[in-house]
This record gives structure tokens, C-alpha cells and sequence, in this order.
């Protein structure tokens, strides 16, 4: 990796610098120092990733999933194996379902409104919308249970997809808002001119041209709520255990090949999904 | 970006009002449009954080029921009990924050001025890690530091361990558990919600800026600090809260990573939540973290002197 | 203040738009932003079927103008009307009215064909493809149309912009700036294919531009608005050979005006002063009526350079032309087509002039003593209460 990109030159130095002297291994290195440090820094991002990969070709000798012992496919024939961990999977495609659909809704909403009204009480829901994002999920879980203890609200599903929204509410707000922001007003009037009208300019024009905002935010939304433990734990049940709470015991019980699997499953997933959309976009835009 | 064709779907919002003009006409509509999701916010975040703060000045258990006693002194009594865990929390935040922007500012910049047509896909390697559970991943750093391990063997055939040891960073002849595993892991966890505002805010950085400043006889490096560096301090700002807020909150690596004397305030928290059932210290302890990271947030915003990051 | 809402029911189509023809009318149109006064009572008719130019510098209204005449805007005070018909109030889409915008507003996700079919399918009308297909031929779009905006050239987007609003044959169609985003060679080239196209539909075009060439050359009927009002009003030939007030002097083309002091006033013929006390004849109608002081004026091109006499005489007029015999050449650029000279008179003034190199004429260098001379007929006057600047540096600061 460090290679392949440190091929690519720094910038060309300004003028102040007169004729090219012999370069020296160190003035390469030190031209290239941002390149090196960026590498490095890829690497430590993406090496746990590559370990969750890895690992779930492993078959471990004891409960643990932590050494290299020897390749094996069993984890990937078996994902279900590991008792109680597809159960928890599909709690958590299913909650992230409908946080996502429910938080993309009222945060659309909320988006047009903040991004297109001038209203009292703008400042105000600006930053009701901005605290979420900067409370600690510790402080927002907690305060949730009190919530729910003190209104004797039994935990379970509801209570965590009603946390789920909430943090993902603010996520989707910011992302879609964006979208709106940068969009063309001159198209909306352009819409009006050629006899759209208001209902007709949102369908055929405003929605369309938010519709990426739209379904980043969503995106964004699913993996947090996919993802999220720390809430989640402080207003689930023993009887609604996620997918990350499941992690969370095998690290103590002992971790099964198969939560792996499911990582590296996701991950795939994901970076085809990335790609194809990637080829997609380059596909539309070459196709003169 | 390529444009929406593709995209046909999400949500069908509830009014064609977004075709209006702002400020004009229906005076109810934006009103219609935020209220469902702000009462939802209302109702289950800044309800929650009044119950969170009733709740921390009550006495009694769990099962004979909690009276609001304005038992103030439950603050005085958990801050002094865990003055530690809570320091220790904002310290290993605020060197998570740190070093995940100086590993983060480099690669920003790689990407933003310095990729060309790599960007993109050196944009998706640095949300990739999110493709996967944070928790495998954060597991995935038990595999990679143990004492077997390739950065193990590093560490112990230099002798580093010994200096690490010796500074404390460490203990004994091994990497886990250790408040360098620690930091390691939040560092790790929260990185690319540095590099991406950082990102955002070089990638605006128009690179003739840079040939105007060297035209101008600045040195890369004097370029750099009066003229990369100014414009990007609003990522900075951005992107060193959205690694301190989450890191002071952590639990989950200081759990996974660390021993009992690396605990961090929301180990705390939760554990008298949910295990030893105290909830006024815990929610004392709480509501003290969420002021505490206000007030510090703040203070930082405004002394950065960008405030319009909302 | 909202009067009644301009919907004679007997008047729309099916959905709702109003299908009335005739001469677009604004009645003391006036809009106020704040205390600011962008459009100041505005009387206009536009003949069905012209081609008029609204030409001005940015902020003088004109694109207001045109924003309220689309919906865009709505007028504080006045009326605007189509034939019979009133629409002041009518919503954009309620109205027959279409405008290309200025960078063209395209719609990226939409295909050409899509773009221009928009208009069509909103108002639910048959025959879709074909009216497409049509205009597309017209513009010289046919092997264009699957193509996202994106994929296309500025010329080309400009002509999608132009099909997408005459697809519909609005009986009024509003083009802002068209070819401003163009280069100087495709706009030469789109201006002629715009009053072609305009030929052909035969639509009322209304234009708004600060480019006084591109103006020029397309309209039948230019309206020079500035500070909110329209300053003068006629054909492109009309306005530049006689303007009414100095900035339309200066905004359309250039002038050298000169202080002058009405000397005879005759209904055949009248004289003023120039500054060094030569009597310099006017055409006696041009002479604003009651006043003393005016500037009187001529175009650059219309000044001819000639030798100098030997005596200084002040200014004169004899045979039909009127005469500055003492002046000295301060600047001379040679231009190819024409000479640009600058030439001081004795009162210190420097003139403009312009002179086509047609061969054998003397080119004439800074320092030599010449004597100008212009067609009495080619002379203007102008009320010396305004000021002689005006329009000059707006025109400049636009290009």
C-alpha cells in the first residue's frame, strides 16, 4: 500500500527552490512525508477490518476467537450455528429498518422546514437538533432509562428503536439539509414557469434532486442504529438482545467464528455496493 | 456525485410546501413539517435529561421506589469517589483527540489536494471501516495486540516495552490492557470522524491559493501555517468535537482494552446503572459528564471563534 | 392590497392556464424592495409577435421586470395584462408565459427530451412526442435528446433552454441573459439563430440584456431602462442615431457631448455656442423646447479628421456640416477596421473619433494640428441639466 500511492509525486515545490540537486533518499522521504503519514494512518484504519476478515476463516482451538490457529470454511457453512446470534442479527436489521424509515421521515421534514422557512424559534430547533449529536450516547442512554423506569415504560424493542430514533433523527436533519442548501433555486422557479405546479415541483423536481441527500441520510441513519451499543444496552431486555449487545457477551462468554462472518459479510456487502455505485456514476457520466 | 436518476426513492415528505419560496405564504407550514420530529426530540432527549436530573437528586433503591430529596450531596460524593475514572476520561480523550488529528490532518490533506483520481477511493477506505460492527473491530485490536502478535514482537524485540512500561503506558511485558491499548482504541474508533470534516474543509482549498502563496516567496511550510491551515480550521474545530465528545463517553474501549485502572467515567455509569442499580450516583455522574462537555464544547467553540457549525 | 385575482374562468384551459394572446401591457408597474425602488411605474405595451429588448445595466430593473411579468415577483403596485386578459397576480404556472433563464436552470436529472417535453406534460397536452420531436428539429437538438444537461456544450444547453419554454408557444416568451454564459463567437452565432427561431414561431420575445450589440442586433423595439424607469424607447437605429437623454448616449455606444448655449432658435434651424463662442447649427427639432444650456452631441464615427486650416477660427458650420477647426491629436490607436483617435479643442475637451480606414486617408499622429467636421444631421441636443457621465462607467464596468 505504503508503495503504490507513495509513487505519486508531492506537489511541485515553488520557485524559491533553484535547480533539482541530486535527491537523497531522506529529501524523497521528507517530500513524501505526507504520503507516508497518510499510508500509515490507512493502514491503522483498515487493519482491524482485514483481522475481522481474516478471523473468519479461523477455527480456534478454545472459546476464543483471538489466534490464528487454521484455516476453515466452517463458520461461513454454519452462520447460524452460534446459538441465539442470527436471532440477534435479525433484531437488529429489523430495528434498523424502522428507525431508518421513521428518522429519514421526520428528519426530511425537518430539513425542508429548516432549510427553506424563515420562522421564529429557527435558533432554537437548530440547536435541538445540534445537542443530540453532542451529548455522549452514556449520557443519552442513561437519561433514557430513567425516562422509561420512572414512567414504568418495560424495556424491550420499543424502547430501543424510540432511542434509535432519536439519536438518528439529527444525523439524517444535517445530511438532508445539506442537500437542500446546495440546491438550485432558479430549477423550482424553472419548474413553475413550465407549469408545474407547487405539489408537482416537489414530485418531479425538488424530491429527485434531494433524493441522494435523502438516501445518504438514510444509509447513515441504518448504520448507526445497526451499530449502536452503548444506548441500545441501557433500554434493552434480556428478551431484546441486538446484534452489538450479542458481540459485546461473546467478548466476555467467548466469541464465536460466526459474529465475524457476519462482519465480513456486511463489510463485502458494503464495498460492492460502493463500487457498483461508483461504476455506475462514472458509467452515466462517460456515456457521450 | 453523480445526480438522482437512480434514486427514485426515500420517504414521501408530507407537504408539496417545499416548492414555496422561503419566508412566504402558509406561515403554519414549517411548523407542520418540524413538529413531529422535534417532539420527538423533546420528548425523548431533553425530557429524558430532566428525568436524568430528578432522578440524580432523589433518594431511596430501586425497589422501594426513589423520592425527589434535592439530595445535592450526591454529586459531592460520586465526583470525589471517582474524581479519577472522570479526569482519566477527559485525559485519554482529549490524547485520542490529538492523535487522531495529527494521524488525521495528513491523510485529509492526501486526499483532498494530493490524490487526484484516487480521491474517491481513498475516501471509501476511510469510511470502510465503518462497513463493519465497531465492536468486532474493536475486538479485532485484542487479536492484533496480544502477546503473540506482529506488533508485539515489535514492540518487545526494540525494547520499546520497556520504555512503555516505563513511562506507564503500559504494564508488564504487554501491550493489552494498557492505557496505550486504551488510547490506541479510541484514537482508532473515532479517526474518521476527524479526517471526513478535515476532508470537507481541504477539499474546498483551492490549490492555486498554495502556487499564489509559493509565488509570493512562502515557503511549502509558511503556506502551509498561513494559508492550509487557517482555511481548514473549521474541519479542525468540527472534527476535533466529533472525536471528543464520543471518546469522553467511551466505554466500550477502555472495557475491551483496558484494566480496571484504565475505567473511564462511562464504565462507571453504566455499570451503576445497570449492575450495582444506584441510580442517583449514576445519573449524578451523567448529567455531571453532559454538563461538564458543554461547557467545555462551548468554551472551545466560541474561542475558535466558529460558530456556525450547526 | 391584493386585488382580484386575475381568473376568468371563461379564459384558461383545461389546466388551469391562461390561454390569451395579444400585446403584453404593464400598467405603471412598480416593485419596491424595502425602501428601495427597483421598478418605478413602468407603462409598456409589447406588440404580440415582436422581438423587444429591455436593455440596461445590472440593477436598473429590467430583470425585475422580467421576474414579475413570469410570476416570479409580485408587483407592489400596477397591472400586467396579455391582450385582455390581467395576470398580475396568477401564480407562474398559471400563466402563458415561459422564460429561458439565465444560465438555464436545466434540469440535471431530466433528459433533453424530458427537459423539453416538461412543460407540455404538466398541461396534460396531446400529442407529446411529436411537439418535441418538432422543436428539437427547430433547435437543432435531434441527436441530442437522451443526453443528460450535463453531457452537453453551453451552446447547446442554451438551445435546450430555448425549446424547453417556445415547446410551449407561450404568448410571451422571456429570455434573461440568454447568452450571457457564451463565449463571444458562439453568441454572435446564437443571437442570429435566436431572431431566426423568433421568425419562425413568431412569439412576442422579450429580452433582457445589458449587451447593447446583442440588443441591437435582435430586437425590433428596445426599452433602455435605468434607476427603475425606462429612459427611452424605439428602434435600435432610431434610439442610436437620436438618443433622448445622456445615458442613453452613452450606454448605447458612445458620444462626445459639448457644452453648448442656444444661440438662434428658428423652426428651420437653430445654433448654439460651443465654449470657445463658434456657432455650431442643430437640426431645430432635436432642440429640447424652453432651455438655454444644453449638451449637444455626436457620435464618434460620425466625425471626419481633416488637415488643419491655417487660421484658428472658432467653431463654425457652413454646407451641412458643422466645423471645429483648431484641434490637436492627443491619441491615436490603430484599431485595423478603424482609427481611434483622441483630439483636444481649443476649450480643452478631448472628442472622440472614430475613422474607417478605407486606404489613402492620412493616419494622423499625436501632436498634429487638425480640424474636425460633422453632418449637421448627425448632430444631437441634449438638456444640459443631466449628467454628461451618465451610463458611461456601467457600460464599462459590464464590458
Amino acid at each position: 500500500m505504503t508503495t503504490t500511492v507513495g509513487q505519486r509525486p508531492a506537489g511541485a515545490k515553488p520557485a524559491t527552490i533553484p535547480a533539482r540537486r541530486r535527491r537523497s533518499a531522506w529529501t524523497v522521504l521528507r517530500e513524501n512525508v505526507v504520503w507516508v503519514v497518510a499510508a500509515l494512518a490507512l493502514v491503522y484504519l483498515l487493519l482491524p477490518n482485514l483481522v475481522v476478515v481474516l478471523f473468519s476463516f479461523n477455527k480456534p482451538n478454545g472459546r476464543f476467537n483471538y489466534t490464528w490457529q487454521r484455516f476453515s470454511l466452517d463458520a461461513w457453512l454454519h452462520p447460524c450455528a452460534a446459538p441465539g446470534m442470527c436471532e440477534s442479527l435479525s433484531l437488529s436489521l429489523k430495528i434498523g429498518v424502522v428507525a431508518t424509515v421513521v428518522a429519514t421521515l421526520l428528519g426530511t421534514m425537518i430539513a425542508f422546514a429548516l432549510a427553506r422557512y424563515r420562522f421564529h424559534g429557527r435558533a432554537g430547533s437548530n440547536l435541538l437538533i445540534f445537542l443530540p449529536m453532542a451529548t455522549p450516547e452514556v449520557v443519552m442512554g442513561s437519561s433514557l432509562l430513567t425516562l422509561f423506569v420512572s414512567m414504568g415504560i418495560p424495556l424491550g424493542r420499543v424502547t430501543i428503536l424510540i432511542a434509535h430514533i432519536m439519536f438518528c433523527l439529527s444525523y439524517v436533519v444535517v445530511t438532508v439539509k445539506a442537500r437542500i442548501a446546495g440546491l438550485d433555486p432558479r430549477l423550482e422557479q424553472a419548474a413553475a414557469d413550465l407549469y408545474a405546479n407547487e405539489w408537482q415541483t416537489f414530485r418531479r423536481i425538488t424530491l429527485p434532486l434531494v433524493a441522494p441527500g435523502i438516501a445518504a441520510g438514510a444509509l447513515l441513519a441504518f448504520s448507526l442504529s445497526f451499530d449502536d451499543y452503548i444506548v441500545t444496552n441501557f433500554n434493552a431486555s434480556n428478551a431484546s438482545i441486538t446484534f452489538p449487545m450479542y458481540v459485546w457477551g461473546a467478548a466476555a462468554r467467548g466469541t464465536p467464528v460466526q459474529i465475524n462472518v457476519i462482519g465480513t459479510a456486511m463489510f463485502v456487502l458494503a464495498v460492492l455496493a460502493v463500487a457498483l455505485g461508483q461504476l455506475a456514476g462514472r458509467r452515466r457520466s462517460r456515456a457521450h | 456525485m453523480s445526480s438522482a436518476a437512480g434514486l427514485g426513492g426515500g420517504p414521501p415528505a408530507g407537504s408539496p410546501a417545499a416548492a414555496a419560496r422561503p419566508g412566504r405564504r402558509f406561515a403554519g407550514v414549517p411548523y407542520f413539517l418540524l413538529l413531529p420530529g422535534l417532539l420527538w426530540l423533546g420528548v425523548f432527549f431533553v425530557v429524558p435529561m430532566l428525568f436524568l436530573l430528578s432522578q440524580s437528586l432523589q433518594t431511596g433503591t430501586l425497589e422501594t421506589g426513589y423520592r425527589l430529596t434535592f439530595h445535592f450531596a450526591t454529586y459531592t460524593d460520586a465526583l470525589s469517589q471517582f474524581s479519577r475514572q472522570f479526569l482519566r476520561s477527559f485525559e485519554y480523550a482529549f490524547l485520542a483527540t490529538l492523535l487522531a488529528l495529527l494521524i488525521g490532518y495528513p491523510l485529509a490533506y492526501a486526499i483532498a489536494l494530493k490524490a487526484g483520481r484516487w480521491k474517491p477511493v481513498l475516501l471509501v477506505m476511510v469510511v470502510a471501516p465503518f462497513f463493519t460492527s465497531f465492536l468486532l473491530r474493536t475486538l479485532a485490536w485484542q487479536t492484533i495486540l496480544n502477546s503473540d502478535g506482529l506488533v508485539m514482537r515489535f514492540f518487545r524485540g526494540t525494547h520499546l516495552i520497556s520504555l512503555t512500561s516505563a513511562l506507564g503506558w503500559t504494564n508488564g511485558n504487554q501491550l493489552l490492557s494498557s492505557p496505550l491499548a486504551v488510547v490506541t482504541g479510541l484514537t482508532y474508533n473515532f479517526l474518521p470522524f476527524m479526517v471526513l470534516p478535515l476532508f470537507a474543509s481541504l477539499d474546498r482549498l483551492d490549490p492555486r491559493l498554495l502556487e499564489a502563496a509559493g509565488d509570493l516567496y512562502a515557503t511549502p511550510l509558511t503556506a502551509f501555517r498561513r494559508v492550509t491551515l487557517p482555511m481548514s480550521m473549521p474541519g479542525v474545530v468540527a472534527g476535533t468535537l466529533l472525536t471528543f465528545i464520543p471518546a469522553a463517553g467511551d466505554f466500550i474501549n477502555s472495557q475491551l482494552l483496558g484494566n480496571p485502572k484504565t475505567a473511564m467515567i462511562g464504565q462507571v455509569i453504566e455499570g451503576y446503572f445497570l449492575r450495582i442499580n444506584d441510580y442517583p450516583t449514576a445519573a449524578a455522574l451523567s448529567f455531571a459528564l453532559m454538563v461538564t462537555i458543554l461547557v467545555l464544547v462551548s468554551v472551545y467553540v466560541r474561542r475558535s471563534g466558529t460558530e456556525e457549525l450547526v | 392590497m391584493r386585488p382580484r385575482r386575475g381568473q376568468d374562468s371563461s379564459n384558461t384551459g383545461p389546466t388551469g392556464v391562461a390561454s390569451a394572446s395579444g400585446d403584453l401591457v404593464l400598467s405603471s408597474l412598480t416593485k419596491r424592495f424595502g425602501p428601495f425602488t427597483a421598478v418605478d411605474g413602468l407603462d409598456l405595451t409589447i406588440a404580440q409577435g415582436s422581438f423587444f429588448a429591455l436593455l440596461g445595466p445590472s440593477g436598473c430593473g429590467k430583470t425585475t421586470t422580467l421576474r414579475m411579468i413570469a410570476g416570479l415577483e409580485q408587483p407592489t403596485v400596477g397591472e400586467i395584462r396579455i391582450g385582455e386578459h390581467e395576470i398580475t397576480y396568477d401564480k407562474p404556472y398559471r400563466r402563458p408565459v415561459n422564460t429561458v433563464f439565465q444560465s438555464y436552470a436545466l434540469f440535471p436529472h431530466l433528459s433533453v427530451r424530458e427537459n423539453v417535453a416538461f412543460g407540455l406534460k404538466r398541461r396534460r397536452s396531446d400529442s407529446v412526442a411529436s411537439q418535441v420531436a418538432e422543436v428539437l428539429e427547430l433547435t437543432e437538438l435531434q441527436g441530442l435528446a437522451d443526453r443528460k444537461p450535463a453531457q452537453l456544450s453551453g451552446g447547446q444547453q442554451q438551445r435546450v433552454a430555448l425549446a424547453r419554454a417556445i415547446v410551449n408557444k407561450p404568448a410571451v416568451l422571456l429570455l434573461d441573459e440568454p447568452l450571457g454564459a457564451l463565449d463571444l463567437k458562439l453568441r454572435r452565432q446564437m443571437q442570429v439563430e435566436l431572431k431566426r427561431i423568433q421568425t419562425e414561431v413568431g412569439l412576442t420575445f422579450v429580452h433582457v440584456t445589458h449587451d447593447q450589440e446583442e440588443a441591437m442586433t435582435m430586437a425590433d423595439t428596445i426599452a433602455v431602462m435605468n434607476a427603475g424607469r425606462i429612459e427611452q424607447l424605439g428602434a435600435p437605429a432610431e434610439l442610436y442615431e437620436l438618443p433622448a437623454t445622456t445615458f442613453a448616449a452613452n450606454f448605447l455606444g458612445q458620444s462626445n457631448l459639448i457644452r453648448a448655449t442656444v444661440a438662434q432658435r428658428q423652426p428651420d434651424a437653430a445654433t448654439v455656442a460651443l465654449p470657445d463662442g463658434g456657432l455650431v447649427a442643430v437640426p431645430s427639432g432635436r432642440l429640447p423646447a424652453g432651455i438655454a444650456e444644453v449638451w449637444v452631441g455626436v457620435r464618434p464615427e460620425k466625425i471626419s479628421v481633416h488637415e488643419a486650416a491655417d487660421r484658428a477660427d472658432p467653431a463654425g458650420h457652413t454646407a451641412g456640416r458643422n466645423r471645429i477647426p483648431a484641434a490637436v491629436v492627443t491619441d491615436a490607436s490603430f484599431m485595423g477596421v478603424s482609427t481611434q483617435y483622441l483630439v483636444r479643442t481649443p476649450w480643452q475637451q478631448e472628442l472622440m473619433v472614430f475613422e474607417q480606414n478605407r486606404g489613402g486617408a492620412t493616419i494622423f499622429r499625436p501632436g498634429d494640428r487638425v480640424s474636425l467636421s460633422f453632418a449637421t444631421e448627425h448632430t444631437f441636443a441634449l438638456d444640459a441639466g443631466q449628467d454628461a457621465e451618465a451610463g458611461i462607467e456601467l457600460d464599462e464596468a459590464l464590458g
